[in-house]
């Protein structure tokens, strides 16, 4: 019984592999020792800066499985594929933004598709590729064809082939979806004097493998891991419980 | 060629052009040509001796359509078609004849296939083009035995010449009525009387010089192609078709140690249309599956997909631009592997949604913040050359990015209000949202290309809002050069 208990938790879970270690220790403590590779994490934006941390969270996942490739002189690109109608509304991807946050704009490969179908399909095709470093999704809103059947396709894709995927997801509402992990993520502000690197209030909203909670991270490009902010104004919630009621979150 | 015009009425038919201010009869029904009417004739002039007569306006555009699409048509006998013009068309046929059982095999076939397409059509071959070219409206169904060019234009009349109206009247006043007589004449002679160029034409037209033609379509390195006997609708088929056309153009590429950039496939229907699809690849390619692979996916995303209709009746695969392959050092680490298979990845993706829409970044010698990266197709460029040496003071000790990650398409004007005129903002709205400024970076001058003309100098700021968002906004201009500056968010930090 105690085996078919874990079998089942297990099920539709992706393989083992290294986990991407975010830096902060609470928060891969939490995460069970770091973001899991080859599978699917959702970013919901909260307000503009959600883009970063999802750029963030990709660039770790691809500097990651380059280091774990068997050969680290080649080096690992990052797909970030985006509908158009982002790029209008929300801006296009800066090189030198990228350069400024630690990424290699070299490794970057931009897809510009026509519509979320498109988006959807070209990120299938990539997933497929166990040679690619990490793809970030961009999809705005909640179109139709993203729907639980889609979500599990990717997340099965990148299960197979072991390559991470990060959804931002902006102006959506939270919904079931096949994602090992879901993030609610906004800016923050620490009151210090200078102008100091991002902050971000990530919330871990849904974790297939465990633990939820609240954190205040801040990056830092020189070692590209995420820290404790100096000033914490925020309380950080507390690892070892949900932050919030966890039932309407068990959806699935 | 002449457009043969619907079923016949009672009344001849006529299609009338424009020269100068008068109309004239531009071509004619035979049935009209047999009643006295001639071409050139003033319609007026037409009118008054054929009564009723049918009229119709010349539509050049249309004309000039149609010799496209049986130019296009005409790609099956052969890849070196070229435009004559209003009426004509030249298939270079060296090297062909023999596939379709020699010239005069050819020749009828040719004719014969477009006659059934309703086109009145007249053709010869001869061994220059301008032989050609005269052989088949003054002598229809000509051939030409090699360097027998001179002997049969000889007695064709001098009209056939085609050296204009003033040439003619020459030639006429002087009593040459055939080329043949003319051609006899010392050329010093006819050089003297009618200019360099007759005589240049001249000796085209006898076989002695050679007139290179253009063809429509660029040449391809290689091709393969197969013929059906009967033609072929279903997918099966041909897939299979392509896949042993890939075969055969992978197996010549192998031998000649070469790899194809630009692939395209043309299907030539049985009633004419051809389709043509193109496939670029990042780098050399040979493997016939591959090839395959990509013209699924291009034909895939087709916006209205390859018809049959009643089916092709030849398949050609052509490699437009072939290179050859560097043969690379091979290591027994999968580097080679892992770059070929992102090669090939983007090769997929840029069949299916264009290549444009796949993008590597290219570092530009720019200061100006939008035009500092300009995007590329991936496929033109392995891997970028962006230097990741930070520019001094580009970072300050704390880490934070001076440029945003995302830059809007189009700097959008903000209303912002600043509590001191070179200073930053307090307040601004954007999109309809109001953001209080809680602390601002700046300012950062950056003029403009002043060698170009190209505007204001701006004054970046980076600002950080209540809530912690952070923004790039610049006012547009200096306050002492002009009165009121305008705001403007550039982009949004991480």
């Amino acid at each position: 019984m105690a085996e078919l208990r874990h079998a089942l938790a297990q099920y539709g879970l992706p393989p083992d592999r290294p986990s991407v270690m975010l830096g902060e220790p609470r928060l891969d403590a939490v995460l069970g020792g770091g973001l899991r590779p080859g599978a699917l994490h959702e970013v919901f934006a909260g307000d503009w800066s959600a883009s970063g941390f999802a750029a963030l969270l990709a660039l770790l996942a691809a500097q990651s499985s380059t280091a774990q490739s068997s050969t680290d002189r080649i080096r690992k690109s990052l797909f970030w594929v985006r509908p158009d109608y982002e790029a209008m509304e929300y801006g296009a991807v800066s090189p030198h933004g990228l350069a400024e946050l630690g990424g290699d704009p070299n490794r970057l490969i931009l897809v510009r598709t026509r519509n979320a179908a498109d988006a959807l399909s070209a990120a299938n095709d990539i997933l497929g590729c166990e040679h690619v470093g990490a793809l970030l999704l961009e999809v705005e809103g909640a179109p139709k064809c993203l729907d639980l059947v889609a979500s599990r396709r990717l997340a099965f894709a990148a299960g197979e082939s072991g390559v991470t995927v990060v959804m931002l997801r902006g102006g959506a509402d939270i919904e079931p979806s096949a994602a090992l992990t879901r993030w609610q993520v906004s800016s923050a502000r620490i009151e210090n004097d200078d102008w100091g690197a991002p902050v971000f209030e990530a919330e871990i909203v849904r974790h297939r493998l465990g633990g939820l909670g609240r954190f205040l991270l801040q990056w830092d490009s020189e070692h590209g891991c995420f820290n404790t902010p100096d000033h914490g104004a925020v309380a950080a919630a507390p690892a070892d419980r949900p932050a919030y009621a966890p039932c309407q979150r068990r959806a699935i | 060629m002449r457009r043969a015009k619907g079923a016949p009425s009672e009344a001849p038919l006529v299609v009338s052009g424009k020269s100068g201010n008068a109309l004239h009869v531009h071509a004619l029904e035979a049935r009209a040509e047999r009643l006295g009417l001639h071409q050139g004739q003033p319609l007026a002039n037409a009118r008054a001796m054929v009564r009723p007569l049918r009229v119709v306006p010349a539509d050049e555009k249309a004309d000039a359509a149609l010799l496209e699409n049986i130019a296009d048509w005409c790609d099956r006998f052969t890849p070196l078609v070229t435009l004559d013009p209003p009426y004509g068309l030249y298939l270079d046929i060296t090297g062909a004849a023999h596939l379709f059982g020699g010239e005069a095999a050819m020749l009828s076939l040719v004719t014969q296939k477009i006659g059934e397409q309703g086109l009145a059509v007249r053709g010869a071959i001869a061994g220059t083009s301008l032989a050609a070219h005269a052989l088949a409206r003054y002598a229809p169904r000509t051939i030409t035995p090699p360097g027998g060019e001179a002997a049969a234009i000889a007695p064709l009349p001098i009209a056939a010449l085609e050296c204009g109206d003033k040439a003619l009247r020459a030639l006429r006043h002087a009593g040459l009525k055939t080329i043949g007589v003319v051609a006899a004449r010392l050329h010093s002679e006819l050089t003297e009387r009618l200019g360099t160029n007759f005589v240049a034409n001249l000796k085209v037209m006898l076989g002695a010089e050679e007139k290179p033609l253009t063809p429509r379509r660029p040449l391809p390195d290689l091709m393969a192609e197969q013929r059906f006997a009967e033609p072929i609708v279903t997918e099966d088929l041909i897939a299979a078709s392509l896949l042993s056309l890939a075969q055969s153009l992978g197996g010549i590429l192998e031998r000649q140690g070469r790899g194809v950039r630009l692939l395209e496939a043309a299907f030539f229907r049985a009633d004419g249309k051809v389709t043509r699809i193109a496939v670029k690849m990042g780098a050399p390619l040979r493997d016939p599956r591959v090839m395959l692979r990509l013209l699924r996916q291009r034909l895939d995303a087709l916006a209205d997909p390859l018809d049959p209709g009643f089916g092709f009746d030849v398949i050609r695969l052509e490699a437009l631009l072939a290179q050859d392959i560097q043969p690379a050092t091979s290591s027994f680490d999968s580097d080679e592997n892992a770059r070929a298979q992102i090669a090939f990845l983007v090769d997929r993706l840029s069949a299916r949604f264009g290549e444009h829409r796949i993008q590597r970044f290219v570092p530009q010698d720019s200061h100006i913040p939008e035009a500092a990266g300009v995007a590329i197709p991936a496929q033109d460029r392995d891997f970028g050359e962006w230097s990741l040496k930070r520019q001094p003071g580009f970072m300050n000790g704390s880490g934070a990015p001076r440029r945003p990650l995302r830059l809007l398409e189009k700097p959008e004007e903000v209303q912002a209000i600043a509590s001191v005129p070179d200073g930053p903002p307090r307040q601004f709205r954007w999109r309809r949202a109001q953001f209080d400024v809680a602390r601002a970076e700046g300012p950062e001058r950056i003029a403009m290309e002043w060698w170009k003309n190209a505007g204001l100098t701006r004054d970046y700021f980076r600002v950080e809002t209540q809530d912690g968002q952070r923004f790039w906004l610049y006012r547009d201009g200096l306050y002492h050069q002009i009165g009121a500056p305008r705001w403007y968010l550039q982009g949004v930090f991480a």
